[in-house]
């Protein structure tokens, strides 16, 4: 926990790692029971999670360390680290990773700006904001695989109504670079309305009266924007970037539908798909998914360590 | 589907889960339906339908097996699956009388799909090849190898007159199907006769530089390297190409869509390589095989020997356009008036060759498809060895698929 300037208002965080507050030892019976109490109404969420999710990583985990195909069930050995060894040596992980990464950042960056266009124009919405708010959400609401169905048949030739749009005999889904741009465009349109919602809610936090005080001292509307909402609504903002890299970073439905990793355009969570699922290699494909779990995780924990109190999981309470 | 809980097992009737490729003509759904009455009430075979996609089905069929599910008991497995649905032990060996009445009468290039380290483990379903179509307005005489193809291609194009040779380039199996073809016609093969290494060699070379000289030569079609069977089959009948390898589903295609070219649409043997040296086109199919897990395999055998008898396979054959695997029905007049070239089909599956016969064969096709993809980039003797390095860590289930 960084000790970073608080919001006005916020409360003293609780008990930091060093330097305990005096206070610390002589916690009240009342409040050592409240925190019992605390606990015991997250056990049961805890213990489901544990029995969920504990469970199958580890498994993994131990899968990852055998030579294990499926179609050889008898030859199955421990082998370390040796599968780690073959990912990470080949060529194909390697062009999974920063497929995966420029897909990330560019739809993320993209999906942030039109995201905060969004927000402010359903903030500032007078009429209709209910229909307003409901529309926006939308593509959000449709499931993914039919929507890249959608897309899939809209940028075929022959069948599509946007691939007449193109020159005859163009299909973009079968180059590089114009299919990654097509399935950064399928999850800009389906994920920029969570963006929105995310940076609404922060929008909420930035007072009324700090904006109308800025203006009457001269301030543009762009100095408000920059100057006063941006920095207020700092932890709605990395909240909504850290959502949606770690949800970017593990796209599978989209690109599974568009162009089946084909073309240069294979995500980790692609290739993982495949050597768990096509080449039965339990041991290759969950190397690859733990990995995919690493890089998660030192996603998130990037986050949380630059952008300190503001990242979720610190407290900031209005 | 609740035909998984067993139907009316109530009654003492089992009912026996055939899962196969869904299809539309309705022939697969009359024979269950016809071997459930032959049963003389012992068993009611009901007909579920896989996904569309070979990946697809291949995928739900393992992940059912891998789960040790006891309601599959009739498997339809595509040619290449096999060796190592056997290997895996989620199939049952066939043998003694079952074994003998398989085998009977049954085409042998399509046996050897279903039979792994010398034993039987399915049974030939339906068989399928390609052949060579072309447009007799354009082509007097058609080509006998590859060679003469490209030659009387070029001439075409020189006058002006649709020339492309449609063909399967897209990085997917169809594409190891086309090197396996030419390779083979070329006398060599992807693996050694015992499935233990890569084999290619010069073969392999001459196969690769085959397809990278139609892919740089005016007969390739733009779209080539993300073309399959039913793109080749659109270009075919849009009128831009001379020539077409494919499967015979492509003549009652053409002759709805497009009357006016039918007239000229002919067929003849697949080219060869060598002008010495008959071609050996790969053949497709499914071969049904008997969950490992089935509760009723004595069933399930018998079951899956009538879904593939005369009657069954004549069915699909006319309706369904599947070519059969008994050679007897290939001198059945029906069959002959509704396969004009069952002639040439016959011929073509007594030269045919089969894909590597092999579990890790998943791996070996992909290996080949992705390094061969796009045939425009091909280079004959490193593009082999990526393949040979590639199959080497797949037959020891290392190294990483793309």
């Amino acid at each position: 926990m960084s000790t970073r300037a608080q919001p006005a208002g916020a409360p003293p965080p609780p008990e930091t790692e060093t330097g305990q507050a005096p206070d610390q030892a002589a916690l009240s019976a009342g409040a050592r029971q409240e925190r019992r109490l605390g606990w015991l109404l997250c056990a049961p969420a805890v213990v489901v999670m544990i029995a969920v999710t504990a469970y199958p990583i580890g498994y993994a985990v131990y899968l990852s360390l055998q030579r294990y195909d499926l179609r050889f069930p008898g030859q199955a050995e421990f082998v370390g680290l040796g599968n780690y060894g073959a990912v990470l040596s080949s060529p194909f992980w390697w062009d999974a990773f920063w497929v995966t990464l420029f897909i990330t950042a560019v739809s993320v960056a993209i999906e942030l700006v039109l995201g905060m266009g969004l927000a402010l124009v359903m903030h500032r919405t007078i009429f209709w904001r209910g229909t307003v708010r409901t529309a926006v959400l939308i593509p959000y609401g449709i499931v993914t695989v039919v929507a890249a169905f959608s897309w899939q048949y809209a940028w075929t030739p022959e069948l599509g109504y946007l691939a007449e749009l193109l020159p005859t005999g163009e299909a973009p889904l079968t180059e590089q670079w114009s299919a990654l741009w097509l399935i950064i465009l399928a999850e800009v349109w389906k994920t920029t309305p969570f963006m929105a919602l995310l940076l609404l809610a922060g929008l909420a936090l930035v007072p009324e009266e700090t904006l109308k005080a800025a203006m009457v001292d001269g301030a543009t509307a762009w100095q408000r924007f920059t100057k006063i909402m941006l920095p207020l609504m700092k932890p709605a903002i990395l909240v909504a970037l850290l959502f949606r890299t770690l949800d970017a970073f593990r796209i599978f439905d989209n690109i599974y539908i568009l162009t089946a990793g084909a073309h240069g355009t294979g995500s980790l969570s692609i290739l993982g798909y495949d050597n768990l699922f096509t080449a039965l290699n339990l041991g290759i494909g969950s190397a690859i998914s733990v990995l995919i779990f690493i890089c998660v995780g030192i996603i998130a924990f990037t986050f949380v360590k630059l952008f300190g109190a503001a990242a979720p999981g610190a407290e900031v309470k209005r | 589907m609740l035909a998984a809980c067993g139907g009316d097992e109530a009654s003492g009737r089992p009912t026996l889960n055939w899962y196969n490729f869904p299809d539309d003509s309705g022939a697969l759904q009359k024979a269950a339906d016809r071997c459930s009455q032959a049963s003389g009430g012992r068993y009611s075979i009901s007909y579920n339908k896989l996904p569309r996609a070979a990946d697809g089905q291949r995928q739900q069929l393992v992940r059912r097996l891998a789960a040790e599910d006891d309601s599959l008991d009739i498997l339809g497995l595509d040619v290449t699956w096999a060796a190592e649905f056997a290997e895996a032990r989620w199939v049952r060996e066939w043998t003694g009388k079952a074994k003998q009445e398989a085998v009977e009468g049954t085409l042998r290039v399509p046996l050897q799909t279903s039979t792994w380290k010398g034993k039987l483990y399915a049974v030939p379903y339906n068989t399928n090849t390609q052949l060579l179509w072309y447009r007799k307005d354009l082509v007097p005489t058609p080509p006998r190898t590859w060679a003469e193809m490209l030659d009387m291609a070029d001439a075409l194009s020189r006058q002006g007159k649709p020339h492309l040779v449609e063909v399967q380039g897209a990085q997917y199996e169809g594409l190891t199907v086309w090197f396996n073809t030419l390779i083979n016609s070329a006398g060599g093969s992807i693996l050694n006769a015992s499935a233990t290494e890569p084999s290619l060699g010069p073969p392999a070379e001459r196969a690769a530089g085959i397809m990278r000289d139609l892919a740089n030569s005016p007969a390739a079609d733009p779209s080539l390297s993300n073309q399959m069977e039913d793109q080749n089959r659109l270009a075919m009948e849009s009128g831009v190409a001379a020539f077409e390898l494919n499967y015979p589903f492509v003549y009652p295609s053409m002759r709805s869509n497009n009357p006016e070219l039918f007239k000229n649409f002919r067929w003849a043997p697949y080219p060869r390589v060598d002008a010495n040296r008959p071609a050996r086109p790969t053949i497709g199919g499914i071969d049904l095989a008997v969950s490992a897990y089935s509760r009723h395999p004595d069933l399930a055998f018998e079951a899956a020997l009538c879904l593939r008898n005369r009657e069954n396979q004549l069915t699909a054959a006319l309706e369904g356009g599947l070519p059969p695997t008994l050679r007897a029905l290939y001198d059945d007049s029906a069959f002959m008036k509704e396969y004009p070239f069952s002639t040439e089909v016959l011929a073509a599956l007594e030269s045919a060759s089969v894909r590597p016969i092999t579990p890790v064969y998943q791996n070996v096709s992909i290996a080949v498809s992705h390094t061969l993809s796009p045939p425009s980039g091909i280079e004959p003797e490193s593009s082999v060895a990526t393949i040979r390095e590639q199959i080497d860590d797949a037959l020891r289930s290392e190294g990483v698929i793309p």
